[in-house]
């Protein structure tokens, strides 16, 4: 109760000390403006980052492994890997017979290219060479129409399944399947369209690629050294026994002798995951030092200003001492005033940031927006540098003689 | 000693440090009770010590020796917060340049040693609100200081002294800053507060105010040089 009612008081000083100098705090709170602006920005643009990259990874699938003639991620040095020889397409019976722990396997080659459908053009299409399994052999699912199947395949027929972005492109208006596009001037029918993916850097998602038989790839445009060999696991709980058994494969494959090292990697979505969590863990450990510093200024800032302002009211904290006013009291005044002037500045900071996502997030039409918990610690960290900042000139005030403090003019 | 006794001094010193060896002793020994609901003037030169006598008596300030009793508990040992606990409910101080909070109306600045002092909402109110009655200042309540005449100012300063219901009053120069007719109203509420059961300490340099009291002390050179009764005292309306 009376640390309330000295709370209530504290307050209302504050408040009434800001609005006399109104000009003052401003420019004082701007530090902790830009400060909180920088946190909440930099706090959003990671948030924002993580969930379009955990979008992406998906299109990777979890149960997924990626039979490569390089790895991810390495640290090895690459002259000791550049030589490796290439994979094969045919590897894909050996795995399909010999990998139990295995549901499905599918060779995959791609390049870039223009497809066509009169007039409308798509120039960086990805067109991607596989067979009927690809469809189980990877992360995306959904098709409206269908994937082609084993005969259409093995027989090279001209049919495709087209991503989301090169359908909108291609036919702005009606329903792609059944359609004729041509790629590399070539007649293709289309059979079905993948379900928009999204996710950071399109290449990982199927929205712009157009999937063609493995064999009718080849023919057309030549045989591939970049072949990659999507394998499905069975049961997702024994991934790392089925790339221990597809390692096993592949070595027997290339007669490698034990004791010496893979002249190929299997990949796995969670291998991104590992090297991006780490990723986004520096810049977000970067980002926190150099927000933090930009706080640091804004706190010195404040503790300059309440310094002059302790200053400035020496009478009043003699006047408040006669009447009763204990080193608690006063301390408290001033605490509350700096943490004042803080909140206010954070709650501005946020306002500016909220803005800014909202229009960068317009501008780009990327979907970010600013977490609840980084509102939330904008608050706390702008209420803990307004009491450490505050504290030394609260303090100050504080131990202030009264009877020097009633002299003062 | 009696029961009846306030303030109890008893051989107070006060010196102060200036540096090195040198020593300014401001309080050579002085020993002076007074009791209840007298109306007392403590007189003196600058440099007699006058100020810092007043301190000492307002508990803003500690003697360097010597025994300091007010209402029967010995003072001249307390730390500062408790010290500021005997300010806030047993001392009044009404100043010679007011010292009211320049950006809080009469009834707040009023209202502020109650909030010290704990007092809830409501009936700090009340409590403030009586005592700006009190001293004729019921219709100005919402007025900030800059809004007051000097004498309305020193009106509420009075108010806040009075409003905790202090042991004594304790007024530094009160008519300092005033013409002599406001300064003469002011005397005038100070003498029907006395009559009214308050004890009053007067600390002035005029001899014309000090004679509104009844007992005058006067202090030289950090010593009591007298201490008298008023036999002579000027008629006021």
């Amino acid at each position: 109760m009376f640390f309330l009612q000295e709370l209530k008081e504290g307050m209302l000083i504050a408040f009434q000390a800001i609005r006399a100098n109104k000009m003052r705090s401003v420019l004082t709170t701007l530090g902790i403006i830009i400060g909180i602006v920088a946190v909440t920005v930099m706090a959003t643009a990671i948030d924002g980052l993580d969930k379009a990259f955990e979008k992406s990874a998906k299109a990777f699938g979890t149960d997924i492994l990626y039979v490569q003639k390089f790895p991810w991620v390495s640290n090895e040095d690459w002259s000791l890997i550049r030589n490796r020889p290439d994979i094969k397409p045919q590897y894909v019976d050996v795995i399909e017979r010999q990998a139990k722990l295995s549901a499905a396997a599918a060779p995959v080659v791609a390049r870039r290219t223009t497809v066509k459908n009169g007039t409308f053009l798509f120039e960086d299409a990805i067109v991607t060479g596989t067979t009927h399994s690809y469809n189980e052999a990877s992360g995306n699912t959904n098709i409206d129409g269908r994937f082609f199947t084993a005969e259409e395949s093995d027989r090279a027929r001209l049919v495709c399944v087209i991503g989301a972005t090169v359908g909108e492109k291609l036919f702005p208006t009606g329903d792609p399947v059944g359609q004729t596009i041509l790629i590399a001037g070539a007649p293709y029918q289309v059979l079905g369209v993948y379900e928009k993916q999204g996710g950071l850097w399109g290449r990982f998602t199927s929205d712009n690629r157009v999937f063609i038989p493995f064999d009718a790839f080849q023919s057309r445009f030549g045989s591939r050294r970049w072949v990659t060999i999507n394998v499905k696991v069975a049961d997702i709980g024994e991934m790392e026994n089925a790339k221990l058994e597809l390692e096993g494969i592949m070595r027997k494959v290339r007669r490698i002798e034990p004791g010496k090292a893979n002249n190929f990697n299997i990949n796995a979505q969670e291998i991104l995951t590992q090297t991006f969590g780490r990723f986004t863990m520096v810049v977000g450990a970067i980002g926190l030092v150099i927000t933090g510093l930009s706080l640091i200024v804004g706190g010195i800032g404040i503790m300059n200003i309440m310094f002059v302002s302790v200053t400035e009211r020496t009478k009043e904290i003699g006047i408040r001492k006669a009447i009763g006013a204990r080193k608690r009291t006063i301390l408290m005044q001033f605490l509350i005033e700096a943490a004042a002037l803080c909140l206010i500045g954070g709650m501005i900071g946020l306002s500016i940031s909220f803005i800014l996502v909202q229009v960068v997030s317009n501008v780009f039409e990327l979907e970010a927006s600013m977490p609840a918990i980084v509102v939330f610690i904008a608050i706390v960290v702008s209420l803990v540098v307004g009491v450490i900042s505050g504290f030394l000139p609260a303090f100050r005030a504080a131990k202030m003689d009264p009877v020097e403090a009633l002299r003062y003019e | 000693m009696q029961d009846s006794q306030v303030i109890n001094l008893q051989q107070i010193t006060k010196s102060y440090d200036m540096g090195g060896v040198e020593q300014v002793n401001a309080l050579r020994g002085v020993s002076v009770g007074i009791s209840k609901n007298e109306y007392v003037a403590i007189m003196g030169p600058s440099g007699s010590g006058k100020s810092t006598l007043m301190n000492i008596i307002g508990c803003l300030d500690t003697p360097t020796s010597g025994l300091y009793e007010f209402n029967g508990i010995n003072v001249s040992e307390m730390n500062d917060n408790e010290l500021a606990k005997v300010r806030n409910k047993e001392i009044g101080f009404v100043f010679q340049t007011f010292n009211l909070l320049a950006r809080s109306d009469a009834l707040h600045n009023v209202e502020l040693p109650l909030i010290y002092a704990g007092v809830h909402s409501t009936e700090r109110k009340r409590l403030a609100m009586e005592a700006l009655e009190h001293v004729g200042l019921g219709d100005r309540v919402h007025h900030k200081p800059n809004e007051l005449s000097g004498g309305q100012r020193q009106r509420v300063a009075v108010a806040r002294a009075l409003v905790n219901k202090p042991s004594i009053l304790l007024a530094d120069e009160p008519t300092g800053n005033l013409d002599s007719k406001t300064g003469d109203e002011i005397m005038v509420l100070f003498g029907d507060l006395h009559k009214l059961g308050n004890t009053i300490i007067l600390v002035t340099h005029e001899e014309y105010i000090a004679e509104h009291a009844h007992r005058i002390i006067r202090v030289r050179d950090g010593e009591v040089a007298s201490d008298e009764a008023v036999t002579k005292r000027p008629a006021l309306a």
